[in-house]
């Protein structure tokens, strides 16, 4: 194994925990505010790909594809929470878990009324095209690169939201006591549905980013909504410091694991064998990592410090 | 008697009678959905023990449910080849032997996922069953010896002495007492002081604890009985579908169970038959009519949690109680 | 209860006309019409129904149902065809692992199964049967066909697959033809959507080319992501990761690309040209590999169904083994194990205007049947 195979393997981490960081961060803003368990997240990310790849199709323009994605998917996410979540924050978490698995039957087979069963087609802008030179001799994708720019600059910006704006300090405010912001004066229904159409946006921001590298189709969500989950869990939910570093762990190990378990089965059995054992054990790894990890610290990583 | 056992009674009755009408005017395939329908109220009942009586939102149970059936499978092909299981044992087409064998190893994967799981609780307790679930539904895709993804065929359904288990009445009768005998056993534990321990556990776990009793070890006991009756369920689901595949351990499935419990009312003694039957009968009746089907299911589920809180039986009987 | 979509008529031939005086035929069709394969079933629902519609048979009935891509649905679906519709031939079934779980219990009930797609190896072999047909081809061919055409130009090939049953088949069913050197033989997990880990690999493996199976959004991913890797090494697979249900959505990232098919869209013969052209009027799309073979399906059915009556379990085997049709794939016949013997191509994707498509490179099989009908004993 070369020096450049290990860089692009750990930039492939990087990014993978990037994209689950982006929908790591909507889960655990909204369970940490809101106390919702939320499991049409999935869902959100899915409108957001669709929305870029339709809107993209009509003008051409993947940029204005984005910006649809982001409308689309907070609209959505306002609506949903208007319907809805706001009669689930009182509810206990079984509810919750069976009208978010409601909301995702009806997202997905709705998408697919609205838009057909086959998958669109939705590819990188020009710009981004193409592959660019890494030390070592070796190249990557230029794409991956500006989705770990583009993750590193929302994970600031979301810092900066909640550490520096009033906005933020409200989100503070109700995730440590939710009853005294309301005493406060504080509208905090409409506070509810910002912080849900903000999570929702980053879900279908994600959407749109990795609709361009895969395929947009229906239940696109699904697998990377358990990942998600994963990732807060790990982290400690509600904290958003948390996501990032479980997003990042938990990219990193899934992408090491897939590299590198085949490898270290071959000095024990048959080649193709070892593919498939390794294979196996990779695509356990990172729930296998999980259970080890709240086995030993039941609350995460980084609980936050007032529940 | 109550309203409840009222309508607990007419649920029973009916669930005997379809089959029994349908045989005699020649339907067969009425049978098979009541089959269904008993078969998903007992693993949903297994649920229920854990989830409505010890308040254990377990996301993961499917992983009992695909163990149940998966030791059904595996023990029918090796009693069909005849070649030796382990430690020389062969496999075995006999329902009583493969009931016990898929109720004790679900037991034991509960007991172990368990002893995990029951350290954390609230979200975290529902994240990681998920976790435990998918862990053994990646393990059964890449697992080459009992067919992966593509599933494990019993090629002749197994045997109960006595009945020929072939003819759809018979396997739905030998279903539908196994269902009763384990929401009597259900009842049971309701009632008894372990019952009452584990439901003041999930009302008041300090309270239990100041008493001196240790909640760990009620809900593990609670959770490995839950994944038992589950286990069991799963290795009648096999042997109706006649196949196994990854697809009973996977999310959906566990979500589904939750759902049963929901649609009928959570922790109550008939809530998972009813929610059973409500289910298939709308994924029938719905399947019948459109192809968006799961687009008007969801829409029902939602207005049952939003708007009938304690599901059909709460309300059918008028209390919104719930748990 | 379900969609009739050509309802059973009881057409009372008077007199001695040469229309055989057929039993009405009884068709159940379980395909994935909802979740994310849905793609794959209303191809085969649309390939199949053309057939029928063409025929302007009025005997045929046929009653179509979504799995949803679930086995247990699939189950619950063939037990009420098979109990209540009381259906004479189940057909329509996309995946492996759900055909798994309907055809063997199908066909020990006396019905028949003709599949439309699926063909594991488990049914071409020692468990074949007399009641199970496959119009398809049997799961190994197209990658066999891969492996024979890389003889030519690779020495070291990156070989790729799911981890699951299909998976393994296709890597042995190519490694069976392929003589030259493995660079890497890589499982990757089932449903996965992101390959940025295996490019790498490839990358570095110094290998010549590129055999990767990966089916629906698997393969859409994968191929988006590639081209955007800067590694440029050829690309080849079998006809259903380059068929035209996902084309449009991997875009220009699949010209070039090589894949093997029984059936190609160009292929020159009149069968073939009306297909394409009615497929295309009917539906306003083009058709694809899955649209082909249930076609095919339909025709074997009414073909048989005008000459014996399906209650006439004997006869109409032996009729559907004739397998007296016209083929949009050109020669077709069925093999000892009763899946078919048929030529098999080798295809480049191409745009014709702004449409990608397949079009024929060469014919790299003739009359090829499969490796496991040795071993069934009929």
């Amino acid at each position: 194994m070369t020096f450049a195979l290990a860089l692009e393997q750990l930039l492939n981490g990087l990014q993978l925990g990037v994209m689950l960081f982006l929908m790591a961060a909507g889960l655990t803003l909204i369970f940490g505010v809101m106390g919702l368990i939320n499991l049409a997240h999935g869902s959100l990310y899915m409108v957001g790909a669709f929305a870029c790849a339709t809107v993209a199709a009509w003008t051409g323009s993947f940029w204005l594809g984005l910006i649809a994605s982001l409308a689309c998917a907070a609209a959505a996410g306002a609506i949903v929470e208007l319907l809805v979540i706001r009669r689930l924050y009182d509810r206990d978490h079984l509810d919750q878990v069976l009208a978010t698995f409601a909301l995702i039957l009806i997202f997905s087979e709705g998408t697919r009324w609205m838009f057909g069963s086959f998958p669109l087609y939705l590819d990188i802008p020009p710009l981004l095209q193409g592959a660019v030179a890494l030390p070592g001799g070796t190249q990557y994708p230029l794409y991956r690169l500006a989705i770990i720019a583009a993750g590193a600059v929302v994970a600031f910006a979301l810092y900066l939201l909640i550490s520096r704006t009033r906005l933020g300090i409200r989100i503070r405010a109700g995730e440590s006591d939710r009853e005294m912001i309301g005493a406060l004066g504080v509208d905090i229904r409409t506070l509810y549905t910002v912080v849900f159409a903000l999570g929702a946006a980053l879900a279908g921001f994600a959407g749109a980013m990795v609709g361009a590298l895969q395929s947009v189709q229906v239940g696109m969500g699904e697998p990377v909504l358990i990942l998600a989950f994963v990732v807060i869990v790990i982290g400690g939910i509600g904290s958003i410091k948390g996501a990032l570093l479980g997003a990042l762990l938990v990219g990193v190990i899934d992408t090491m694991g897939r590299f590198l378990l085949p490898k270290v089965f071959v000095l024990f059995v048959p080649p193709s064998q070892a593919g498939m054992i390794g294979g196996a054990l990779a695509s356990m790894l990172i729930y296998i990592v999980m259970a080890l990890i709240l086995a030993v610290k039941p609350r995460g990583l980084f609980p936050p410090a007032h529940a | 008697m109550s309203r409840e056992t009222v309508v607990n009674l007419i649920l029973a009755v009916l669930l005997l009678a379809v089959p029994l009408l349908a045989n005699a005017v020649g339907q067969p395939f009425y049978i098979t959905l009541a089959t269904r329908i008993a078969i998903l109220a007992l693993a949903a009942t297994g649920l229920n023990l854990a989830l409505g009586l010890g308040g254990l939102v377990s996301f993961g149970h499917a992983a009992f449910f695909g163990i149940g059936g998966y030791a059904a499978g595996i023990l029918a092909t090796h009693g069909f080849s005849g070649d030796p299981l382990i430690f020389g044992l062969s496999g075995t087409n006999l329902m009583p032997v493969i009931w016990l064998v898929a109720a004790v190893t679900a037991g034991l994967a509960g007991l172990a996922i368990g002893a995990i799981s029951l350290r954390t609780s609230g979200v975290y307790f529902i994240m990681i069953t998920l976790a435990f679930a998918q862990m053994v539904y990646y393990f059964a895709v890449s697992w080459p010896a009992y067919g992966g993804e593509d599933g494990l065929s019993i090629l002749v359904r197994n045997q109960f002495p006595g009945v020929n288990s072939m003819r759809p009445l018979s396997f739905f009768l030998i279903c539908y007492v196994v269902l009763l005998v384990s929401i009597g056993l259900f009842a049971l534990i309701r009632a008894s002081r372990f019952g009452s321990a584990l439901q003041a556990a999930r009302q008041n776990p300090v309270r239990v604890a100041t008493v001196g009793i240790r909640p760990f070890r009620i809900r593990l006991t609670a959770f490995a009985i839950s994944a038992m009756m589950t286990g069991l369920a799963g290795a009648l689901f096999a042997d109706l579908n006649r196949f196994v595949s990854p697809s009973m351990l996977s999310w959906h499935m566990s979500g589904e169970l939750i759902v049963l419990i929901i649609l009928g009312g959570t922790g109550r003694l008939f809530g998972p038959l009813a929610g059973a039957a409500l289910y298939v009968i709308i994924e029938y009746a719905l399947g019948g009519i459109t192809e968006r089907w799961q687009f008007f299911l969801g829409l029902i589920l939602l207005g049952v949690v939003l708007f009938a809180r304690g599901g059909l039986l709460g309300f059918v009987t008028g209390k919104a109680r719930h748990g | 209860m379900k969609k009739l979509l050509s309802a059973a008529t009881l057409v009372l031939a008077v007199g001695a006309s040469s229309l055989a005086m057929a039993e009405p035929v009884k068709i159940g069709m379980i395909t994935t019409l909802s979740g994310g394969g849905a793609g794959l079933g209303v191809d085969s629902r649309d390939g199949f129904m053309l057939a029928i519609k063409q025929s302007g048979n009025k005997d045929i009935e046929v009653i179509t149902e979504d799995d949803g891509q679930k086995p247990e649905l699939a189950v619950q679906i063939a037990d009420k065809m098979i109990q209540s519709d009381q259906v004479d031939i189940l057909t329509g079934i996309v995946w492996s692992n759900l055909l798994m779980a309907v055809a063997p219990s199908a066909v020990a009930q006396g019905k028949f199964y003709v599949s439309t797609n699926a063909a594991p190896a488990a049914l071409a072999g020692a468990n074949c049967n007399p009641l199970y047909f496959n119009a398809a081809y049997q799961n190994d061919n197209l990658h066999e066909a891969m492996g024979e055409y890389a003889n030519k130009d690779y020495k070291k090939l990156f070989i790729m697959a799911p981890n699951y049953p299909a998976g393994k088949d296709s890597l042995t069913g190519f490694k069976r033809y392929f003589k030259g050197e493995l660079a890497a033989e890589v499982y990757t997990q089932v449903g996965q959507t992101d390959y940025a880990a295996e490019i790498a690999q490839i990358r570095a493996s110094g290998a010549d080319g590129v055999f990767a199976f990966l089916p629906g959004g698997m393969g859409i991913a994968f191929m988006k992501q590639y081209a955007q890797s800067g590694v440029n090494l050829p690309i080849m697979g079998p006809g259903f990761s380059f068929s035209q249900d996902v084309l449009p959505a991997i875009g220009d990232a699949a010209l070039g690309v090589k894949a093997s098919g029984q059936w190609v869209k160009d292929l020159d013969n009149e069968a073939n040209k009306k297909f394409v052209a009615d497929f295309q009027q009917e539906y306003n799309r083009l058709p694809s590999l899955y649209a082909v073979q249930a076609y095919d399906a339909a025709q074997l059915i009414l073909s048989a169904a005008a000459k014996a009556d399906v209650k006439d379990t004997e006869a109409f085997r032996a009729e559907l083994l004739k397998a007296d049709i016209k083929s949009p794939r050109g020669n077709f016949k069925f093999n000892t194990n009763q899946h078919p013997i048929q030529d098999i191509y080798v295809t480049e994707v191409t745009k014709e205007g702004d449409v990608l498509t397949n079009k024929t490179v060469e014919k790299i099989f003739t009359d090829h049947g499969d490796a496991y009908a040795k071993d069934c004993k009929m």
